[in-house]
């Protein structure tokens, strides 16, 4: 199965943390993501520039509208997501508890929906 | 339930899609796991568990020992909310029907169906495993089907009752200390289970109010129970492992003496409050120690309590200790607030009796 690490902090929380504080998360983040490939379970990750960057769009009755801004704002924010395989919610929510960000945010661990595999005829 | 997305994948490109995937898949993983619980069934024989398995009480409904430890495990996920983790569990493991757990915990039946729905597709979609937890998991595991089956049990014990509740709980007890002979809290839980519910019938009078444990009829206690429970106690003890059911047990077991002895009570009460602190643990243990020490000494710890400005015993034992401190418009007060509180009319009536008698 696949699982989405959904990675939500408050930039806040971020922008308040001592220089210290902050290198030594990225260095648990590298240190995190080189375990996760390591141990082959690894799909894909990303870290998303802040929301600050991000545009909303939706088309409303053939009419495109463009904001300035996330989907909605709220305090705690994706900020980056891990894309992993596991046998088990178990798994997936042990590499989830392992995401430096679970200390100060949360991380939200879906499943991809997997679609029946056709056997060619 | 992974091999029934197989099963799918095999058969819905001969048979075309089915028109509810969903339930297909649930039906084919419960068939094929009953499959599987009948071939296990020679290969049980051969193993030590057929040695537990004997001890657990007939009931050819019942599924396999070893199965049903898993499957306890798995309805009290934490990824399950509390609600549905009691519902699953009442409902896959205790056997117990859709409408009998509704009644019982006073929802609609729809309400209950939806709940149960929901929980076993998400143990489908999240893919919760369906296993005993590995070791590092296990404490805090435990310790959640622990506490489902002790709220299983509470709702039952009421007021008012519900007999049905309570000994459901007793069994899923009973399974756990059968599967899980080496945990000292499983059988902590499961004595304290018993000798709670041997009490059951002097706890409550004709007329549906509380009786408290001091003036309760003793020998309307149910003495097998209670020796059970006591045996169960030992069991926990002997495994040397303190914990916080075993403690309350222990309580239980030094409230069914005669002769009670509230400083021993008043201790365990201390060590219980060292592993769970709470206000509520304090108020129990102020209640104790005013018993031992008088009630001046119990008013003391019981006005340092934060945090049960809403809880009605703490009030009505705030009141009892004024009266016999003979502050009764006090008393009358805390009595009064006590009852503006009380979660049922049985419990109000009680209070109110209490304050009308100053």
């Amino acid at each position: 199965m696949q699982y989405m690490l959904l990675i939500y902090d408050d930039p806040a929380v971020w922008a308040a943390m001592p220089e210290e504080e902050s290198n030594a998360y990225y260095g648990e983040y590298m240190a995190f993501t080189n375990a996760l490939r390591e141990s082959g379970k690894l799909v894909s990750a990303d870290q998303l520039q802040p929301t600050s960057t991000a545009t909303s769009v939706r088309v409303r009755k053939g009419e495109t509208l463009t904001t300035d801004g996330p989907f909605a704002e709220t305090k705690e924010v994706l900020g980056g997501y891990y894309l992993i395989t596991a046998d088990s919610l178990d798994e997936a929510l042990e590499w989830g508890a392992k995401v430096p960000s679970s200390k100060v945010g949360t991380i939200e661990v879906r499943p991809v929906v997997e679609y029946p595999v056709e056997t060619p005829a | 339930m992974q091999d029934a997305f197989v099963r799918a994948a095999e058969r819905w490109p001969v048979d075309g899609v089915p028109a509810n995937p969903g339930a297909w898949i649930v039906v084919t993983a419960r068939n094929r796991a009953i499959d599987r619980i009948r071939r296990e069934q020679v290969l049980l024989r051969k193993t030590e568990l057929l040695a537990r398995a004997e001890q657990l009480p007939e009931d050819e409904e019942r599924a396999i020992p070893d199965e049903r430890l898993e499957l306890i495990f798995a309805c009290c996920h934490p990824a399950l909310a509390a609600e549905a983790q009691i519902a699953l569990t009442l409902s896959l493991v205790g056997g117990l029907k859709t409408a009998d757990i509704a009644h019982a915990f006073l929802v609609p039946e729809s309400t209950l169906a939806q709940r149960l729905v929901r929980a076993k597709r998400k143990i489908r979609d999240a893919g919760i495993p369906f296993r005993v937890p590995p070791d590092p998991l296990l404490p805090e595991r435990l310790a959640a089907v622990l506490r489902v089956v002790y709220l299983v049990f509470n709702a039952g014990y009421g007021p008012p009752v519900r007999r049905e509740l309570c000994a459901e709980a007793i069994r899923l007890a009973l399974v756990l200390a059968t599967l899980m002979p080496n945990e000292a809290e499983v059988h902590g839980l499961h004595a304290l289970l018993l000798l709670q519910d041997a009490r059951r019938d002097a706890r409550v009078a004709a007329d549906g109010s509380l009786v408290l444990l001091d003036e309760q009829d003793r020998t309307r206690w149910d003495e097998p129970e209670i020796a059970e429970g006591r045996r169960a106690l030992e069991r926990a003890l002997t495994l040397r492992t303190p914990g916080p059911y075993q403690l309350q047990a222990a309580i239980a077991a030094a409230h069914g003496e005669d002769e009670r002895d509230w400083n021993a009570i008043a201790r365990l009460y201390g060590r219980l409050a060292a592993l769970d602190p709470s206000p509520v643990v304090e108020l129990n243990r102020a209640v104790a120690v005013a018993m031992a020490d008088g009630p001046a000494a119990g008013l003391d710890l019981v006005e340092r309590i934060d945090g049960l400005a809403d809880y009605y015993l703490f009030h009505s034992t705030r009141a009892d200790l004024l009266r016999r401190l003979d502050r009764n418009d006090e008393a009358k007060v805390a009595y009064e607030r006590a009852a503006a509180l009380a979660p049922s009319s049985v419990e109000r009536d009680f209070l109110r009796a209490r304050r009308g008698a100053l």
